[in-house]
Formats: C-alpha cells, structure tokens, sequence
C-alpha cells in the first residue's frame, strides 16, 4: 500500500504532468533496464539470477528498479510523462489494459516474442482487446487451503461443493477456531477473493446485476451469518487470512501460493490444498488468474527493444518458466512447464489444474476495471455488514461500475 | 510570526529615506536590491506551492487519465469532473465523515491533551519521565500505529475488547473495525491516541509561559483553581490554543494513512474520507481528473481555516495583546 500524505501525492501527480525531461538519463547500450516489484531481497535476488541468466547469452546486463506492487504503475507513468520508461516494465495483469489503451506498449508479435504454447489463463492476462502485450512467467490463483488435522478431528471431509462448504465450516467451528476464512477488505486482496466465488456462481464483471451473481453474495452472507466465518472478515486481507489459519484459528481459508514459504516456514499447524469449491457438484470452479507480466514500452531506440524482446524469450524457455515457477511457488505459463509442475509439486498440484479454468479480471472489462473491482468491494462490503440485500447490493455496484459511461 | 514583522517594515522604510538624498538610481538600485533579497522565497513559492496548485485547479477540469502521460493530452471537458464527483454519493458521505473525523479528533486530542498539559505543569516526581513516555506516540510512524490498532482493536482477539469483557462492560466484543457503525469511532480513538502529544507538548509549552504571580494574586483574591483555569490559564493560553488547533485541524482534514493501513476505508465505505477518496480516484481508478476535484474541495478547506487562523493571530498579536 501506498501511505502518503494527499496533498503531496497531488501535486507530485501535477508536477510531474510537466514532464520532467531533464532527468530522463540515458542508460548504456549494454544494458536493459527492468521496473518491477521485486522490493523483497530474496525476491529480488531471485530475479536478478534469472535476468543474469538470461542476460549473460547475450552478452547484456539487466538493471533492475524494484518499488513496491502497488506503486509500480504510478511510477511507471511519471516515467512515461518523462520519455524515461525501463526497457522492461513487469506490470500487475490487470494494470496492463491502462497501458496498453494508452498505446505504450510494443505489441509481443511485434517483438518477436514467442508466445505460443502458452495456456490460456496466461495469454489473457497480458492481453489487451486481442493484442498480446505482456508475457507472464508464471501465474497464481486461489484454492483452498485446509487443516488435515482439524478436519480429520471433527470427521469432516474436504468440501467439493458450496453446500458442502457450508456444513463442513459449521462443524469445524468451535472453541476458539472458525471453520472457514476468506478476505473481504474494502481493496484488490477482497475483491480478488471474492471473484472464484462470484464467477464460479456465473456471475458477469460486465453486468454485475445479471442475478447470477448474487449466489456468490448469499453463499458469503450466511457463511457470516452461521458464525462460520467472522465478521472481521471485512477488514482481512489475505495475509490476515493466512495469520489466522496459521496462528490455528481458521480450519480452512481461501489463499493463494504466495502463502507457501510462510506455511511451510512454521510448524504450528498441518496444511493441505484442494480444489475451489463449486456451486453444485459436477460445476466448475473458474478462479481468477493473478501475477505479473512483463511488457516492452515503446522506445524510439529499436535496438533497445529487441534486446527486451531477447531476454523475454529466453526467461520463458519451458525450462526457465519451471525454475521460475518453482522458486516462487507460481505455476509455468508453458503448458507443457505446467504439467511438470504439478508432477513435481504434488502438494500445489491444485494450483496447477486451477490455472487451466482461470479467468483474468480485465479480459472482459479491460480499463474499465478499476471501477468494476471498486463496485464489487462495495457490494460484497455492504452485504456482510447488513447494508443491503444482495441483489440490491449488485444493482447499486453496477451504477456504480457505469457511472462513468 | 505576526511579531516579527513589526521590525522588518521599519527597515525597509529606513533604507528608503538614506537612498532618497542620493537620488533616483540610488533609490532604484535599493528597490532592485529589496526584491532581490525577496527573490529566492518568491521563487521556491511559485515553484513548489504555486505552480502545483495552479496545475491541481487546471487539472479537474481536465481529462486526465494515463493516456494523458504517454501522449501529454488532457483535453478540458468543462465542470464534468465536478459534476461527476459532487453527484457522486461516496463524495458526501466522505465529506460527512472527515468533518465527523476532524471535530471529534481535534475535540478528544485538544480536551486530553490540554488536561494533560495541566496536569504535568505541577512538578511531582517522575513528571518529566512519565512526560516522556506520553510522548511515544508521536514517534511511532502512523502506519506502525494503524497495524498496531488493528490487532488491538481485532473483535475476538484484541486486547481492548478482552480488557472490557473482564471489566464487564460488553458481553459480545465491540466489533471495532468491523461494523459500519462503530468504525469511525475507532478511526477517531486512534487517531485521539496519536494526536495527544502534538496537543500536550505545545499548550505544555504555553502553560509555561503565563507568569505564576498571576495565579498567586487570583490565590490572594481567593480564587479557587477552576477559577483560576477559567479566569488565568484559558485566557492566557488563547494564541497556543489557537495555533494548536489550527495546525491539528490541517493535519486531520486530510487525513490517509491512518485510514488506509486501519480499514482501508471500509466497512462499507464507513471510513471513507476526502482523503482517501482522493487516493482511491487518483490511483485506483487512475481518473486523476476527478481525484484533483477532490483534492481541491480539500485543499479550500483548508485555505478557509488558514485564512481564520491568520486572522485570530493577527488579532492577538497585533493589538499588542
């Protein structure tokens, strides 16, 4: 998150509208710069292994900008506004729509960036009405985590379906521990969590008062209403979430595979992973699909984007996609990088069938999504407080999510 | 502030009248000289006030979106951005919520900490030590504090709702953060938390500075202490006040951090400030035309009371008070 005083932050926005020209140095031929989000030093370092890699072949060297996730677009467009942007800019999937409406990016065709044999899950998220614009090394989704031991104490079984769902979290409550956790904070980790239920459901982004997905909303509702999941759920965020599956206080939540370092790191409780539950038995789970992708800004410098184009070949070799996958836990792009995936991480194997039915968030909306994600929020918010009905909540999101239009 | 003026317009008006018995150039090269001296801070000025100001008016009632960075065009679409966001229902209940937020905060950090001044103006022992330790909260960084809070203030788990079941004050656990009702309030308790020292140490200050023989006469006169608050301390403390006030007024209205790391201005937009609005519509939805509407509303607000304060301190100083 991004803390800073408002006033600031506008005029810093304004002053930067001027466009700061003079600052733009240029880097040296040999060297390809990157802006991520790498601000972690394991992270960082990690990626840094895999550009040298990469870039060593070539006989390049790769700089990288790390600043936190959610600074990255805003730095990124101070960039733009000052003809200074990095030759590799690694975007959030559904931040790139803005850049690409905005014609910043180098379309991947036009770099000669290979993308085929990648899944479909990866191919939209760096896509933009039509036009692939970002590679993803790898992707994330959500499951279900759940805790084998408490499961097996209260003769539970792994819930496939939502009914099922509902039951098991009920008999899981008790003495401290809810049966069930999701994150519905007002932001992106809320409404991320709310989309596998909201979609699975057969809820639209584009219509948000279809009525299909108020299953989802009711299906929330009385998970809290049941005592099953807390109400502070409103203000969770998924690291929240997996705190309190850790600190044993939840037999199950909603997470995605980020969590593996800190699950495995502890050894306070047990953990497993399953498939999203679905609606009815027989139905499928659609998840959305998250992660970054990397994109080439449109440079005057040919040159320099080739060079981009070169390392984003080399980094998504299957081979370099599996390494990649495996250090941070996300699953390969490469289909066939997927499949080994799974057979080598049995434990995430969910994941990687999960990605197959994945959806992005922006396929459908594009730029649009900013507003659709806040509509949502406000929605599933006013629902678990006793705002609204569901339906009302879905019809009011979707003025909402047009008001602009 | 306003006291140091006074000096500074005689000495101008001194070098004027030497620089009239050498003639014109001599009175031309002073003024040069003059607005030279004043150069440097009317440029930093204009630079970084004026400029970005001029550039946030101009800019909601622009187009501006992230196209506009890559292209550099942001087309004027007249009081759109304005009428988008005053009809905007998220815009009023902000706006109900900061002034909900200011007024209770400025109310507790004020009432507390002037009691606390008071207090602490006794020497006893310890007093400087345990003065020290008030002061810790405004050295803890307010994201620090916000995810602090949060744990304190979690329903089932927090130590505030387990302190007041013990006491036998709820039953159930106040949910905080959780309820749309009770949220605000607990962004205002936090925010009284951290906003207490800032009031302690400056009316401390101003405390010390009203003679004691004032109140050794009011003691003669048979004065009893409330008396003597009202009729001494209040009175004598009024420029501190005033200072006090307005400085934690502009620090309240536009209040983000605490909110965002506290509940990110939710549950259901319970929290929602102008702030936060203007985060939200600037670097969320990245409308940075209508985020700049927002920040304007505020940062009128804000020149309104600039304005008032200038005024009270004119009036209390410059009347040789």
């Amino acid at each position: 998150m991004q803390f800073r005083p408002v006033l600031p932050m506008v005029m810093a926005g304004a002053t930067v509208a001027l466009g700061l020209t003079g600052c733009a140095a240029a880097p040296e031929p040999g060297t390809v710069t990157v802006l991520n989000s790498a601000t972690d030093t394991a992270e960082h370092t990690k990626n840094q292994k895999f550009f040298d890699r990469c870039a060593k072949k070539f006989g390049l060297r790769v700089e990288q900008n790390s600043v936190p996730a959610d600074q990255v677009s805003s730095k990124a467009l101070r960039m733009a506004s000052s003809h200074s942007l990095p030759d590799i800019l690694e975007l959030d999937g559904s931040e790139l729509p803005q850049f690409a409406q905005a014609g910043g990016l180098r379309s991947l065709r036009e770099l000669g960036v290979r993308t085929s044999g990648l899944s479909e899950s990866g191919v939209s998220l760096g896509s933009f009405e039509g036009t692939r614009y970002g590679i993803a090394r790898s992707v994330n989704s959500l499951a279900l985590y759940y805790n084998p031991d408490l499961l097996k104490k209260a003769g539970v079984e792994v819930p496939r379906t939502w009914k099922e769902l509902r039951t098991a979290a009920k008999k899981l409550t008790g003495r401290g521990t809810y049966g069930f956790a999701f994150s519905a904070s007002p932001n992106a980790d809320g409404v991320y969590q709310f989309l596998p239920f909201f979609w699975s459901a057969g809820g639209d982004e584009a219509r948000l008062d279809s009525g299909k997905g108020e299953a989802a909303l009711r299906l929330w509702k009385d998970l809290v209403a049941d005592k099953s999941v807390s109400k502070a759920v409103v203000n969770w965020n998924q690291q929240d979430v997996n705190d309190q599956f850790v600190a044993g206080r939840t037999a199950m939540m909603v997470n995605g595979p980020w969590q593996v370092p800190v699950l495995e790191g502890q050894h306070k409780v047990d953990w497993a992973v399953a498939k999203f539950p679905v609606p009815e038995a027989g139905g499928k789970a659609v998840p959305p699909v998250g992660g970054t992708v990397m994109t080439v800004p449109k440079s005057d410098d040919r040159e320099r984007e080739k060079n981009a184009a070169r390392i984003l070949n080399c980094l998504n070799t299957p081979g370099n996609q599996l390494d990649w996958g495996e250090a941070v836990n996300n699953v390969p792009t490469r289909a066939a990088a997927a499949r080994t995936y799974a057979e080598q991480n049995p434990k995430l194997a969910p994941f990687a069938e999960l990605v197959t039915t994945a959806r992005s968030r922006t396929a459908k909306v594009g730029t649009r999504w900013p507003a659709v994600s806040d509509a949502l929020a406000g929605a599933f918010q006013s629902v678990l407080t006793g705002g609204s009905s569901p339906e009302a909540a879905l019809r009011r999101a979707q003025r909402q999510a047009t008001a602009g239009e | 502030m306003s006291t140091v003026t006074a000096p500074s317009v005689s000495a101008p008006a001194a070098g004027a009248s030497s620089a009239d018995a050498r003639g014109g150039t001599g009175r031309r090269r002073t003024a040069l000289l003059r607005w030279l001296f004043i150069a440097p801070a009317l440029l930093y000025m204009a630079a970084f006030f004026g400029y970005p100001l001029v550039r946030n008016v101009l800019m909601s009632f622009q187009h501006y979106t992230p196209t506009t960075y890559f292209t550099g065009e942001a087309p004027f679409n007249g009081l759109d951005n304005w009428r988008a966001v005053f009809s905007d229902p998220l815009f009023t209940d902000a706006l109900w919520h900061t002034a909900l937020f200011t007024v209770g905060s400025l109310l507790g950090q004020f009432t507390l900490g002037l009691a606390l001044a008071v207090f602490f103006s006794r020497r006893f022992r310890l007093s400087r030590f345990v003065r020290a330790v008030l002061l810790l909260p405004w050295l803890v960084p307010m994201v620090v504090a916000a995810v602090v809070w949060r744990r304190i203030l979690d329903q089932e788990h927090g130590v505030l709702n387990a302190a007041l079941q013990a006491l036998g004050l709820t039953d159930g656990g106040v949910p905080w953060l959780s309820s749309p009702d009770v949220a605000l309030l607990a962004a205002v308790l936090v925010n009284i938390w951290i906003g207490i020292p800032f009031n302690m140490v400056i009316l401390y200050g101003g405390l010390q500075e009203i003679p004691r023989d004032l109140y050794e006469a009011a003691a003669l006169d048979g004065a009893g202490p409330w008396r003597a608050f009202r009729s001494i301390t209040l009175p004598m403390l009024r420029p501190v006040i005033t200072v006090v006030l307005v400085l934690g007024f502009m620090s309240t209205v536009k209040i983000l951090d605490l909110i965002l790391a506290l509940t990110s201005g939710g549950p259901a937009d319970a929290t929602q400030t102008l702030g936060t609005v203007t985060y939200q519509m600037s670097f969320l939805r990245l409308d940075f035309g209508q985020g700049a509407v927002v920040g304007n509303v505020l940062i009128l607000i804000s020149a309104v009371f600039a304005v008032l304060y200038l005024r009270a301190n004119r009036a209390d100083f410059g009347t040789g008070k």
